[in-house]
């Protein structure tokens, strides 16, 4: 038989684009843009999408084939193939990973146009420690395997535009140039699309005219710390800070913070007791300042209930609501907090010996439960709710009186005392002791299994002293327990550390 | 009100002929029943062919004005027994629904209907929900088309030729006293393409004119002796009327040389794909003009024997392309070689794997393999040394990108229905939990994992009656929504487990639509509906099928309430089912709804409150508890410039809608004083101003009298 050659050189004349989004992002606005300038530019153009639940926030697919028109309709393939796009958008950076993962990016011919900016996945958020996937990472990957790669935060160029990230990726398309339109076709599209246009338009220009350079320019440069009060504790501030020269310089940025930290939480006698736990720990080894600067001072400033009263009623936290919520100069916001104390933190505010005295006395204990334990909405714009925590701010002078003030001590004694003894023999382990305070946080329930993960890696010190991958062992425990809530990983490890006795 | 309006679209369907129709795949299927005189369109909402139910709904004055009757049916089945007016009268009627699972339940009224016969053309559209996309057991419809003898079509995916295959249908169907089923496959039903119009055909004979003329033909009916001869008729008389009509009308399509070595039988659904193969080896061009010989399938049962056969004269194999399994077209071609002795090999499963999705990369893989077997020769140099790169293997990107299955929407009410039966596990111990089908099955995703199993719509709590033993310590709980309460669940599930003196508990997610399918519009919507009857309370309906405990709470987002109902209905001694209804609107079509209204009372000058929710930065640890308890999309992740913090804190963003259940949750779980509800006052009167100048004028006060003896830490704003 005779062989028909193709007329036109097979499936490489037709133009093939696919969009990757998460649900609910405008995926389809944006395919439907892009068919819409494939027909103005005497295109014949398909397109096809993959809905249904996936729109419910889940990561959905939209995809294109175009050819320029003529008397024969092409025979347009319905889904996306390995290996066989020219175009591929992803309006998120672990969507464009995807999109790289199932070879849809390929170094000989894809153009790759994606938002860099992270749209967290559950698996990511819900991790008790920190479970973001690695952005640069993927950034890396993706760039490798693309022919040509535009990739900045096209969401933050959208929003600050007031409209929605197609519009910046539409603008991040034409910038590409990887389709046969001009920049005029792609907005005529968007002028006809009827609704949003200027803001639109705005978004599809800040894509386009995008500087890459702007980019470096992003990289945090640290709030400059300005502190003020009366003259008496000013003084008395700068002595303290004078302090701070005596710790290793590299150390030094971190006491600074933590001292703030402790300041600010107390007074400047309580800064005075960090400042001399620190440098009792540096004394034994300089290789611990920073670690002990850090976490000295967390642990120093537990979360009380006056704590989070002072917090919440700060002029600066007033100042932050309102631009976090975008109230405009002068309008009226109505606050409302979500407190639920328990007795539990009710005694953590009474005398140590008031408050012990009833901890002791179960009866007494569920009466003030019954007493306190249930939800309180506290209005902090008006003058009761916040008159009620501007009162409970003020206990602060008697903090050191309290029970929860008392427990801490202990707790804090317990980690200087284990830091003290390994830092004897291994400074290494001294610093993951230290770092284990990361797993207490939260409060109540929270709080407590914080606590007893802590108390469960402290524990396995008992087997790995000694050895010479001790700090290790207590590393990955750390890790384990920052994994997932219930301590499942932590016990699977600890049973390991077990095994060593 | 579904929740894409087809309102301006739906005027399209009036143009005829020489205009040019331009649109989605189902929106062209609507315009051909028009174009072909349908009587009667009914169906049950479903992907992928919900939005064809929302195209018809929002059409349905076109079709009134033209004496078409729509319905939305009460499920499947009733879709399906919906055409049984086309059994003794000569109207063309249409019904419509997801595949398999909608056939599975609409399969006694079809079966029924295939054993009689009909008069009229009777038309069953399936969306068949098959492959990337879909959300149910990968199953064949062809299966129920061969069981009970439904000629099936499968056209080729693009807008003419399934336009064309409506017409070919009610002929086909009428020709042959059979029903007939059109599958479409996802993306077709999503294709955006055009097709020539025609005008449309009123109805010769309408439902009224039946109904004001009743007919009833003896022979017609499934009862003995008649069921008995439907079952002869069918074979001696439907099935060779419908092989002449199939082979008259040259409903099978033919492409590329007459004669060849080898050639390829597909299904008429799998057309493109497998010319985008072709044109990937260099054995076709963009047009579909193909070097090897191409028979297509638009009707994939019955097979014509005499065409298979005059394809396979000559050739030494021949590839059949069938997607799913079990592989019944090629079992059928090859009886059909056998029967005649023909000489031709077949391959199929083989070069193709047995079961799933046939993609891009598989029919690439699978039509090569065949050609270097088969026809070595006929593959151009491109294809027998392919340069294309070998994709990248990236192991480390694998490792890194986390899946992203689909959840609850931002300020989704069942979000808190799940948050607090998790709690109600921490506190109780793990339960049996059953699911249902509908957005609330996404519970058994993180962060809830919550649901066992999931048996069918409106099966949940019947899918626990076996856990029906009084002696057991613990109850099992199972979940219904209100799409699957109407659907059937009504009398499978809360009539069996009364009947039984089932002890479980069942919670009754309504959220006032059929929300997973669109936001379609149900018995128990609260909505206004100028063509349906909405507004009948579940709890009257459950009530009335004989529970005694039952709970209404209005409210879901009230997470202490909640968690203190399933308590009760855990805990009480009494016998029975225990009832939970949760009801709050579906917070998509609420935004939408109560958006423009919103928007239009605040550019009035109304008095407004615009609700959302905060994490107050310094008061979170870092623990994320509440992201475990909730999963809002809107609740994420910061990382602050702060030296001495290691996690990230909690944040909620600009799309929060303000539903409270982060708030609620932090308060019911006791987790952290760090949530805030922030509500602005648009438009605020002069009291308002009033009010809050004083109030802050003494706020501002305190603040400086408490700074006055402290020191101020700030960070600047830099």
């Amino acid at each position: 038989m005779t062989i028909l050659m193709p007329t036109v050189g097979g499936a490489s004349e037709i133009l093939k684009l696919a969009v990757l989004a998460v649900g609910g992002q405008g995926g389809g606005v944006l395919t439907n843009w892009i068919a819409d300038l494939a027909a103005r530019g005497g295109y014949a153009v398909q397109m096809t999408s993959v809905a249904g639940v996936a729109q419910r926030t889940g990561a959905t697919i939209y995809y294109v084939e175009m050819a320029p028109k003529t008397d024969r309709l092409p025979v347009f393939g319905l889904s996306p193939s390995p290996g066989d796009l020219d175009v591929l958008i992803a309006a998120e950076l672990m969507e464009a990973g995807r999109a790289v993962m199932r070879g849809f990016v390929t170094p000989d011919r894809t153009t790759l146009i994606a938002s860099n900016h992270r749209i967290l996945a559950i698996s990511e958020k819900e991790v008790p420690g920190d479970g973001r996937a690695k952005g640069t990472l993927v950034e890396e990957e993706i760039t490798k395997a693309a022919l040509r790669c535009v990739c900045f935060d096209m969401e933050t160029l959208a929003v600050d535009a007031g409209s929605m990230i197609s519009a910046s990726l539409f603008g991040g398309l034409a910038r590409s140039g990887a389709l046969p339109f001009e920049v005029a076709q792609f907005e005529e599209v968007i002028m006809a699309s009827g609704r949003g246009v200027e803001q639109s338009l705005a978004a599809f220009r800040a894509a386009l005219n995008y500087e890459t350079s702007d980019a470096i320019e992003l990289v945090a440069t640290p709030k400059k710390q300005t502190v003020s009060g009366p003259q008496k504790l000013m003084t008395g501030w700068t002595e303290l800070c004078a302090q701070v020269a005596v710790f290793p310089s590299e150390a030094r940025p971190m006491v600074q913070a933590g001292l703030a930290k402790v300041v600010d939480y107390q007074d400047l006698e309580y800064g005075k007791t960090y400042l001399s736990h620190v440098s009792k720990l540096t004394n034994i080894h300089a290789g611990l300042a920073e670690n002990a600067a850090k976490y000295i001072a967390n642990a120093m400033c537990y979360d009380d209930i006056l704590r989070v009263a002072d917090l919440k009623t700060r002029a600066s936290r007033q100042t932050r609501l309102r631009a976090e919520q975008d109230i405009p100069e002068g309008e009226i916001v109505q606050v409302t907090e979500y407190f639920h104390p328990r007795a539990q933190e009710v005694c953590g505010t009474l005398p140590a010996g008031l408050g012990a005295w009833i901890e002791a006395r179960p009866k007494a204990f569920s009466r003030l439960d019954r007493m306190t334990n249930r939800g309180r909405r506290i209005r902090t714009d008006g003058i009761f709710g916040f008159g009620i925590l501007w009162v409970v701010s003020t206990l602060k002078s008697r903090r050191r009186s309290l029970l929860r003030h008392h427990y801490e001590t202990l707790h804090l004694d317990a980690l200087l005392e284990h830091v003290k003894h390994a830092a004897q023999t291994n400074v290494s382990l001294a610093v993951e002791i230290l770092k284990c305070q990361r797993l207490i946080k939260g409060y109540s329930d929270t709080h407590v299994r914080g606590h007893s993960k802590f108390a469960k890696v402290i524990s396995a010190l008992s087997v790995l002293s000694g050895r010479d991958d001790a700090a290790e062992w207590i590393r990955r425990l750390r890790q384990a327990a920052l994994e997932d809530e219930k301590g499942e990983a932590l016990e699977g490890a600890l049973k390991t550390v077990r095994s060593f006795a | 009100m579904a929740e894409r309006s087809f309102a301006k679209e739906v005027q399209h369907l009036k143009i005829g002929k020489g205009e040019t129709f331009r649109g989605e795949g189902i929106l062209a299927i609507t315009k051909a029943l028009l174009e072909n005189g349908v009587g009667y369109v009914a169906g049950y909402q479903g992907s992928p062919i919900s939005h064809l139910m929302d195209v018809l709904s929002d059409a349905q004055d076109i079709l009134a004005d033209m004496g078409v009757h729509f319905e939305a049916s009460a499920s499947e089945a009733t879709a399906a027994a919906t055409l049984a007016a086309s059994v003794h009268y000569p109207i063309r009627g249409a019904v419509t629904f997801k595949s398999t699972v909608g056939t599975n339940v609409a399969s006694d009224a079809l079966a029924n209907l295939a054993s009689g016969g009909v008069t009229g053309g009777a038309l069953v559209i399936v969306g068949e929900d098959y492959g990337e996309g879909s959300s149910i057991m990968q199953e064949r419809s062809h299966a129920f088309a061969l069981k009970s003898q439904i000629w099936l079509l499968d056209p080729r995916p693009n807008l003419p030729s399934m336009v064309k295959a409506v017409g070919d249908g009610f002929a086909l169907s009428e020709a042959t006293n059979s029903p007939v089923m059109l599958q479409l496959r996802i993306k077709s039903c999503h294709l955006l393409g055009e097709f020539e119009a025609k005008d449309n055909v009123a109805p010769h004979t309408t439902v009224k004119d039946a109904l004001e003329n009743p007919k009833r033909d003896l022979t017609r009916i499934v009862l003995p002796p008649a069921s008995f001869l439907h079952e002869q008729e069918k074979v001696t008389k439907r099935l060779p009327a419908a092989i002449d009509y199939i082979r008259e009308h040259n409903l099978n399509e033919r492409f590329g040389p007459a004669q060849g070595k080898v050639g390829i039988i597909c299904q008429g659904g799998m057309y493109n794909s497998v010319i985008r193969g072709l044109q990937r080896l260099g054995l076709a061009n963009i047009y579909g003009d193909c070097d090897v010989p191409l028979h297509v399938l638009n009707v994939t049962y019955p097979l014509v024997d005499d065409e298979i056969l005059s394809f396979a004269e000559g050739k030494d194999s021949i590839l059949v392309i069938e997607e799913g399994h079990p592989a019944y077209i090629e079992q059928n071609i090859r009886a059909i070689l056998h029967k005649a002795g023909a000489q031709s090999g077949v391959a199929g499963k083989g070069p193709f794997p047995e079961a799933g999705e046939l993609t891009g990369a598989i029919l690439l893989d699978g039509i090569s393999a065949f050609f270097r077997e088969a026809a070595p020769d006929l593959m151009p140099s491109v294809a027998r040394a392919p340069n294309a790169p070998p994709i990248l293997k990236m192991p480390e990107l694998t490792a890194t990108v986390p899946a992203r299955p689909p959840s609850f929407c931002i300020g989704c009410p069942e979000r808190p229905i799940f948050a607090a039966t998790k709690m109600i596990e921490e506190e109780l111990g793990p339960h049996h939990i059953a699911g249902d089908i509908g957005c609330h099955l996404f519970s058994i995703n993180a962060p809830f994992d919550i649901g066992a199993t999931t048996m069918g719509y409106g099966l949940g709590p019947a899918s626990a009656s076996a856990f029906n033993d009084k002696t057991a310590a613990r109850r099992s709980i199972s979940f219904l929504g209100d799409g699957g309460f109407w659907h059937n669940g009504l009398t499978s599930s809360i009539g069996n487990a009364v009947f039984n003196d089932n002890d479980g508990v069942i919670v009754i997610v309504d959220n006032f639509y059929s929300a997973a399918t669109g936001g379609q519009d149900i018995l128990s919507s609260r909505a206004d509906n100028k063509s349906k009857s909405t507004k009948h309370p579940i709890k009257k309906a459950v009530e009335g099928m004989g529970v005694k405990w039952v709970r209404q709470l209005d409210r879901t987002y009230d997470v202490g309430l909640m968690q203190a109902t399933l308590k009760e209905a855990l805990e009480t001694p009494e016998t029975g089912p225990k009832v939970i209804i949760a009801s709050s609107e579906c917070m998509l079509n609420k935004q939408r709804r109560e958006k423009p209204l919103r928007k239009k009372a605040v550019s009035e000058g109304k008095r407004m409150k615009r609700t959302r929710f905060g994490v107050d930065e310094d008061v979170c640890t870092g623990d994320h508890a509440c992201i475990r308890l909730s999963g809002c999309p809107s609740l994420s992740l910061k990382t602050l410039d702060d030296p001495l913090r290691d996690d990230p804190v909690a944040s909620i963003d600009q799309n929060c809608v303000g539903c409270g259940n982060c708030g609620e949750v932090a308060d019911a779980a006791v987790l952290c004083p760090s949530f805030y509800q922030a509500d602005l006052i648009e438009n605020p009167s002069r009291l308002d101003r009033f009010f809050g100048q004083l109030r802050q004028g003494l706020i501002t006060k305190l603040q400086k009298r408490r700074d006055a003896r402290r020191l101020v830490f700030s960070r600047d704003p830099s």
